[in-house]
C-alpha cells in the first residue's frame, strides 16, 4: 500500500498517522505538502488532524481550496482511497468529497478525551478487520465535531449504509450520553457511496501500539493494509 | 471601488450553541428581556468594481464559494 499524508500549515497529526500506517504497512508514507499537485501512483490518501489555517473562517475552509485538494479530488474520482480524520474530516466535507458538516460541539467545549465507536458495518476497506457491531475505543481531540446533515441526507446517509461510525457506550449501545459532541444521530464517521472515501473525527491512529495505551485503532489500519495490497 | 458586507449566519434550523450561550449570559447579567440570540459573521471587502450590481452578483459568487457553507449558512449581500 502507496500511501500520503496530505499537510496543511497548522496540522499537527500528520507525524501519528504516519506512524500507524508504517505499522501497518512497513513503509514510510509520503508527506505531501499541501502546494504540491502531482500525488500519482498513491493508493491512499490522508488528510490528518490539526488546525489546518487556523480554523479560519470555518475548519476547513482555507484548506479545501488549497492546491492539493484538486488533486485529491482527481485520485477519489478515479475510484482511489482517501481518508480524512478530525480537521481531515471537516476538510473533506468542506471540498464537498463528503456530504453535511461539523458544527460546534454541542456543549462548547473543546473535547480531549476517549470515546467508543460501533462498526456498523465490516464489508469495506476501512472496517474488514472489524465485525459489524464491535465497539472500539478511539481517543477525540476536538471543538468542532457536532456531525450535521438536513434530514434527507441523513436519511439517505442511512438507507445506503453510508454510517460507518457512531458514537455508542463500551456496550454498543447508541445514546444520547455516548454522543460527546451531539453529532446528529451519533454519526462519528461516514463514507462515499463508493466506500473509499472515509471521514472520522475520532483518531484510530492514536491507539495502535500497546505504549499508547491500546490497539484499538490498530485493525483500520491493517485492513486497508490488507485491502490496498497490490 | 465598492464595498461589499457579507454577513453570514448559521441557518434557521442548525444550532447555534454560540448564540445560546451569550443568551444565557445576558439573562445572568439581568437583561431578561432577551430571546433567542444567534451569533454570525461580517465580512468586508473592498472591491475595484464599480457598478454596484456586477459587484453585488461578485460578492454572492464568493460567498457561495468561500465565505459561506451552504449546508449550514445563510449570507447576506449589502452594496454599499
Amino acid at each position: 500500500m502507496k500511501a500520503g499524508i496530505v499537510v496543511f500549515p497548522g496540522i499537527n497529526r500528520e507525524r501519528d498517522m504516519a506512524i500507524a500506517l508504517e505499522l501497518a504497512s512497513g513503509h514510510k508514507p509520503r508527506m505531501i505538502w499541501h502546494k504540491e499537485t502531482d500525488i500519482a501512483g498513491l493508493d491512499l490518501i490522508v488528510i490528518p488532524g490539526g488546525f489546518s489555517y487556523g480554523d479560519y473562517l470555518r475548519c476547513g475552509a482555507m484548506a479545501a481550496q488549497s492546491p492539493v485538494m484538486a488533486a485529491v479530488r482527481a485520485h477519489a474520482a478515479r475510484g482511489g482511497h482517501v481518508l480524512g480524520v478530525c480537521n481531515g474530516f471537516q476538510i473533506l466535507t468542506e471540498t464537498g468529497l463528503l456530504p453535511g458538516a461539523l458544527l460546534r460541539n454541542a456543549g462548547l467545549r473543546f473535547l480531549s478525551m476517549d470515546c467508543h465507536l460501533r462498526v456498523e458495518r465490516a464489508d469495506t476497506d476501512y472496517t474488514r478487520h472489524y465485525q459489524a457491531g464491535q465497539v472500539f475505543r478511539a481517543p477525540l481531540a476536538h471543538g468542532d465535531g457536532n456531525y450535521f446533515a438536513d434530514d434527507d441526507t441523513l436519511d439517505r446517509l442511512e438507507g445506503e449504509g453510508l454510517v460507518i461510525f457512531r458514537y455508542a457506550t463500551p456496550e454498543g449501545a447508541i445514546t444520547r450520553e455516548a454522543n460527546l459532541n451531539g453529532s446528529a444521530r451519533n454519526i462519528a464517521g461516514i463514507a462515499a457511496p463508493n466506500l473509499r472515501v472515509l471521514g472520522l473525527m475520532p483518531h484510530p491512529e492514536d491507539l495502535v501500539d500497546p505504549l499508547m495505551g491500546g490497539t484499538d485503532g490498530k485493525p483500520l489500519f491493517d485492513g486497508l493494509v490488507a485491502a490496498l495490497a497490490a | 471601488m465598492t464595498k461589499a458586507v457579507v454577513t453570514v449566519m448559521l441557518k434557521q434550523g442548525v444550532l447555534d450553541p454560540q448564540g445560546k450561550a451569550i443568551g444565557h449570559a445576558l439573562h445572568g447579567l439581568g437583561f431578561e428581556g432577551v430571546g433567542e440570540v444567534r451569533m454570525g459573521k461580517r465580512i468586508e471587502l473592498e472591491l475595484a468594481e464599480a457598478d454596484p450590481a456586477k459587484a453585488r452578483a461578485l460578492a454572492e459568487d464568493m460567498a457561495r464559494k468561500l465565505l459561506a457553507n451552504t449546508v449550514i449558512e445563510s449570507f447576506k449581500v449589502e452594496v454599499a
